[in-house]
């Protein structure tokens, strides 16, 4: 199961890094979102996997690590502050320079 | 208070004292003046009483920890050599007050001014009271920096910029080697502290690294005492205002220099190396100095190569490394201090008075200004070493020190010779700034017609000449004690007796000084032919040399950015992911991780699966990116796939996130999308293609690889500490959620700060903004003319309060099973969402809170109140209290305050939301923006 889930990883950051490389600015957003589930499973797999025991406490029962995944929520909403952020400066940075280059150079 | 405490405080008391001149000035520039002189009169008050004790010959040392680990100390000595430059920083400081204060025009508030001359003056009582060595060097580079502040006072001058750059550049970069000599000199004795570094002369001088020691210590003494090759700094500073040139080049900046060698000089000196250097530098700067002094027009200037000339001097007597050499080269700090400051001063009258520097033009000045011309003639005198003044007894030592120095057995003549040649220039140019500016016929052409200074203005000028000729008539009497002390600290050894006397007799050096004054006055009355032959010489100009190096360095260096930076984002962010691969790359292959399989889960079919609609997913999203809107459908596919992998290994926290999120992103990533391009243009090429691909391949393969090996080796988890404490300590069964609220609340409280950042960012960057929605879409449909279906409209009206009691139901339970404010907010934003979408904006936004900027506050206030709350407790900050209470019907319910925090964590990630969608709402409505915290 560690090596399923290794691939996900690698393919999700390979797919974000060729995103995030890209010359508009959407394109680079969904990379950005791409690469967040990469590290946000990779955070959460230093927990390692368990099956079978969330971290609430009851009688008897096992649990897997909660600290990464306090982590790992925190950085779910970040990241989705961070990509409604960028997605709301692609549309300023539209505006301004009527086009969606990342370099937000105007148009010769 | 104890002696020694007092050390701190005249430090203290002047770096604190910088700021009372710029509070003052504002009621007027004599509150200003006073504020100043105040505190530099507060420094010599505290100074004061530790005076007895210091000439008796004792060392007061005082000690605070600062930085123990890097054996830097606050801690401040004071021996005779400090307490002779306290005297001479601190009285000179007074005059220099004073006489500003009628040399500035009266436009000038001298707040600024003053404020620059006590950090000044304040670094430079740092400088001489360290104790340690590295405290030193502090002080030091502030004495370069607060220079380099008074140097550019007239700032609107493009020349006094560039001489102020140049002084910086100079002397700053003297201090950059100073810090390493010392870093050096600490290593080999062992400590940075004086008393223990002095004691090691002997082993300093036999280690290995004495040399390159010495010569980082000597550039950073040389730049600052305006050594030849770097003297060039010391004219171009002369572009400051006169008071601050009296002060910088007479008593103090270049003084630093010639300090930190009689500082060391016990550990330093007594070598060949430091004989030939410290000698050799200082001999070539006398006399090329003396030299070019001659030669200069403007009165200023002569005084600036003069200034360098005799820094020169002191450079050589601590050079030739005698005792009695020393006592004169400590001798000569005074006196060139006392007649350079008050010719300094003279000088800036005549400036001031005439308005020209040219000696060209400035002559016969003396029925002018009499009173003005007989002290500067005195000072001058005292520069060119005439008897009964002071200048004349360092000089009479310095001449008795080249008859017979030990080195020069074989060519005994050299020295004397060599010392008499210096002595003739000196008396040359003295003659030539006393005949030329207040003699020889008439002014020519004055901008000004040339009177008297007023009464005050002259006052500073009038002490110092008193002092000149105190010391030169009654030395024994006037600065003999203090001499023996300064000259006793700078040797650490008893003073070797010497005598101060006007007559010493007929000897070979009163024969010298005769030698000198006939020969100045002879090569002055030949000045004519003189000039004629330096103009035929091919003239150096070190500081145009400086300039050419500094604008050809900006210039190369301005290049090689524009090389570097093309200001692309694809060429940082490849570059960044090349080097952080390359990085990892060298630690994985330095040392590859073991991989000990341990608690291997085995792989299911249902696992495959998932992997598999992850993968197609990625690769989709990626492979499919210019096609926008199936780009997103690919991404939301992962999202899925995601949340059911927090399902399966035991996160149902992060499951219930990851999912109100996924919706939430998509639904923004489609309504963006309606005002971006719909597709990317193909504009990348096959090269950049490949190599992003390579890129992309390598991090993929990277952070997998590293992954698989992370879950696989062994670990320890500090988790344990919050399992056991979540339901005693924090009240609560959802371990995540205690954590988030609780044991690690201070983090999440800076998250949703923020995430109330993005929701301003939202306000910032796209109220007013108008942007025109295509009106058909990209296969060239129109859009539906229905804005809102009827049938999503119709489903929501019983939807959204099930929604929102769902979503309070979730936030609820969050401490105890799973949810919180996280979750709830975001579940509350998309029932919101999913209301905006059914009935629009124009429906839904007089229905949702006004304020929401408001709400954002609350929000953070309800959090970060909760924290505080504990403080009431005497507990530390977001300490969480907890109980059981019974209400009535519900009967027994706990309850703990961090509930408040995640209601506040709750009505933030709401607020969020709402204020992004609000203005992604109204994009394409034209007009109307919104006032802030409210939507129209």
């Amino acid at each position: 199961m560690e090596a399923v889930v290794a691939i996900a990883i690698g393919v999700l950051a390979a797919c974000g890094v060729f995103l995030i490389l890209r010359a508009r600015t959407f394109p680079v957003v969904l990379g950005l979102t791409l690469l967040s589930y990469a590290v946000n499973l990779l955070l959460f797999a230093s927990g390692r996997l368990k099956l079978d025991a969330p971290p609430l406490i009851r009688a008897g029962a096992t649990y897997t690590d909660p600290l990464p995944q306090a982590l790992v929520l925190t950085a779910i909403v970040i990241g989705f502050g961070m990509t409604a952020y960028l997605l709301m400066l692609a549309l300023r940075a539209l505006a301004e320079t009527g086009d969606d280059h990342v370099d937000g150079r105007l148009k010769p | 208070m104890s002696g020694t405490s007092l050390l701190l405080l005249i430090v203290a008391t002047a770096f604190i004292g910088c700021l009372i001149p710029a509070l003052l000035a504002r009621f007027g520039r004599r509150m200003a003046a006073l504020g100043a002189a105040g505190v530099m009169a507060s420094c010599l008050a505290l100074l004061a009483p530790l005076v007895p004790t210091v000439l008796a010959g004792e060392t007061l040392v005082t000690a605070y920890t600062w930085l123990p680990a890097y054996g830097l100390d606050l801690s401040f000595r004071l021996d005779g050599l400090g307490l002779l430059f306290n005297l001479l920083i601190l009285g000179i400081g007074l005059l220099v007050v004073l006489y500003a204060y009628y040399y500035l025009p009266e436009s000038d508030h001298l707040g600024r001014f003053y404020s620059y001359l006590l950090l000044f003056m304040a670094a430079m009582l740092g400088v001489v009271l360290s104790e340690n060595l590295l405290l030193l060097v502090v002080f030091w580079e502030i004495t370069s920096i607060s220079s380099f502040l008074l140097i550019a006072y007239k700032r609107e001058y493009r020349d006094s910029r560039i001489a102020a750059r140049m002084a910086l550049a100079v002397t700053g970069g003297g201090g950059l080697a100073l810090l390493a000599g010392v870093l050096l000199l600490g290593h080999i004795a062992g400590s940075f502290e004086l008393t223990a570094v002095l004691a090691k002369g002997e082993l300093i001088r036999e280690h290995s690294l004495y040399a390159p020691m010495l010569i980082l210590v000597l550039l950073g003494a040389f730049t600052k005492s305006a050594q030849f090759p770097f003297h060039f700094w010391l004219p171009n500073a002369m572009a400051a205002p006169t008071p601050v040139s009296a002060y910088l080049h007479s008593a103090t900046m270049v003084k630093a220099g010639v300090f930190l060698l009689a500082r060391l000089y016990p550990v330093l000196a007594g070598s060949d190396l430091w004989f030939w250097l410290v000698s050799g530098v200082g001999a070539t700067t006398l006399v090329y100095a003396a030299y070019t002094a001659f030669h200069r027009y403007d009165f200023k200037g002569l005084l600036a190569y003069s200034t360098i000339s005799h820094l020169g001097l002191i450079t050589l007597l601590f050079g030739l490394d005698t005792p009695l050499s020393v006592v004169a080269g400590v001798f000569h700090i005074i006196n060139h201090a006392i007649f350079k400051a008050s010719l300094f001063m003279a000088a800036g009258i005549v400036d001031h008075e005439c308005g020209t520097r040219d000696m060209r033009r400035v002559n016969g000045l003396f029925k002018f200004m009499p009173i003005t011309a007989t002290l500067a003639i005195v000072a001058a005198g005292s520069m060119a070493g005439v008897p009964l003044l002071n200048g004349f007894l360092s000089k009479e030592m310095f001449f008795t020190e080249t008859v017979g120095h030990p080195v020069f057995e074989e060519m005994r003549w050299i020295l004397p010779l060599f010392a008499t040649v210096a002595g003739i220039l000196a008396v040359a140019y003295s003659s030539r700034f006393i005949h030329d500016v207040f003699f020889n016929g008439d002014p020519i052409d004055l901008p000004r017609q040339p009177h008297e200074p007023p009464r005050w203005m002259r006052a500073p000028v009038e002490v110092l000449v008193v002092l000149c000729l105190l010391v030169g008539i009654f030395p024994q009497w006037s600065v003999a004690p203090l001499l023996a002390a300064a000259a006793g600290a700078t040797l650490q050894a008893p003073v070797p007796a010497f005598e101060l006397a006007v007559w010493h007799g007929f000897n070979l050096p009163f024969i010298m000084s005769l030698v000198a004054l006939a020969g100045g006055i002879t090569v002055y009355a030949l000045r004519k032919p003189l000039f004629a032959l330096h103009d035929r010489l091919p003239s150096i100009h070190a500081h145009i040399a400086f300039e050419r190096l500094y604008e050809s360095l900006k210039t190369l260096a301005c290049r090689i950015v524009n090389w570097l930076d093309t200001k692309s984002l694809q060429r940082y962010l490849a570059l960044f992911i090349a080097f952080v691969l390359s990085l990892g790359g060298w630690a994985w292959f330095s040392g590859p991780p073991t991989l000990a399989a341990t608690a291997y889960q085995p792989a299911d079919s249902a696992a495959f699966a998932a992997l598999a609609t992850l993968i197609v997913g990625a690769l989709g999203a990626t492979l499919l990116h210019r096609h926008r809107l199936t780009a997103i459908v690919f991404t939301s596919v992962v999202g899925l796939v995601v949340t059911l992998t927090f399902v399966r290994f035991s996160a149902p926290d992060l499951a219930l996130t990851q999912l109100a999120v996924e919706v939430v992103t998509i639904v923004l990533l489609l309504l963006v999308l309606h005002y971006l391009p719909q597709t990317s243009p193909a504009e990348d090429s096959g090269l950049r293609l490949t190599r992003d691909a390579a890129l992309a391949v390598g991090a993929g393969a990277g952070l997998g690889a590293a992954a698989f090996a992370m879950m696989t080796s062994p670990f320890e988890t500090i988790s344990g500490f919050y399992l056991g404490q979540s339901m005693s300590g924090g009240g609560g069964a959802n371990v995540v959620n205690v954590i988030l609220v609780d044991f690690r609340g201070f983090d999440t409280l800076g998250e949703i700060t923020v995430l109330a950042m993005v929701g301003l960012a939202a306000h910032a960057l796209l109220n007013r903004l108008v942007l025109t929605a295509p009106e058909r879409d990209i296969d060239g449909r129109p859009w539906a003319t229905e804005r809102h279906p009827l049938f999503l409209s119709m489903l929501m009206q019983p939807l959204l309060p099930l929604a929102l009691a769902v979503s309070i139901f979730i936030l609820l339970r969050g401490h105890n099973l799973p949810g919180g404010g996280f979750v709830a907010g975001l579940v509350t934003g998309v029932a919101l969402v999913l209301q905006y979408l059914a009935s629009g904006i124009d429906f839904a936004q007089p229905r949702l809170p006004r304020h929401k900027a408001k709400l954002l506050a609350l929000g953070l206030l309800l959090a970060g109140g909760t924290g505080a709350a504990s403080w009431l407790f005497d507990r530390p900050f977001l300490t969480s209290a907890h109980g059981h209470f019974t209400l009535p019907l519900i009967g027994e319910i706990e309850l703990a305050s961090a509930m408040v925090f995640d209601l506040g964590v709750y009505i933030v990630v709401v607020t969020v939301v709402l204020m992004v969608l609000a203005q992604l709402g109204r994009l394409s409505r034209h007009g109307c923006p919104e006032k802030f915290g409210e939507a129209t």
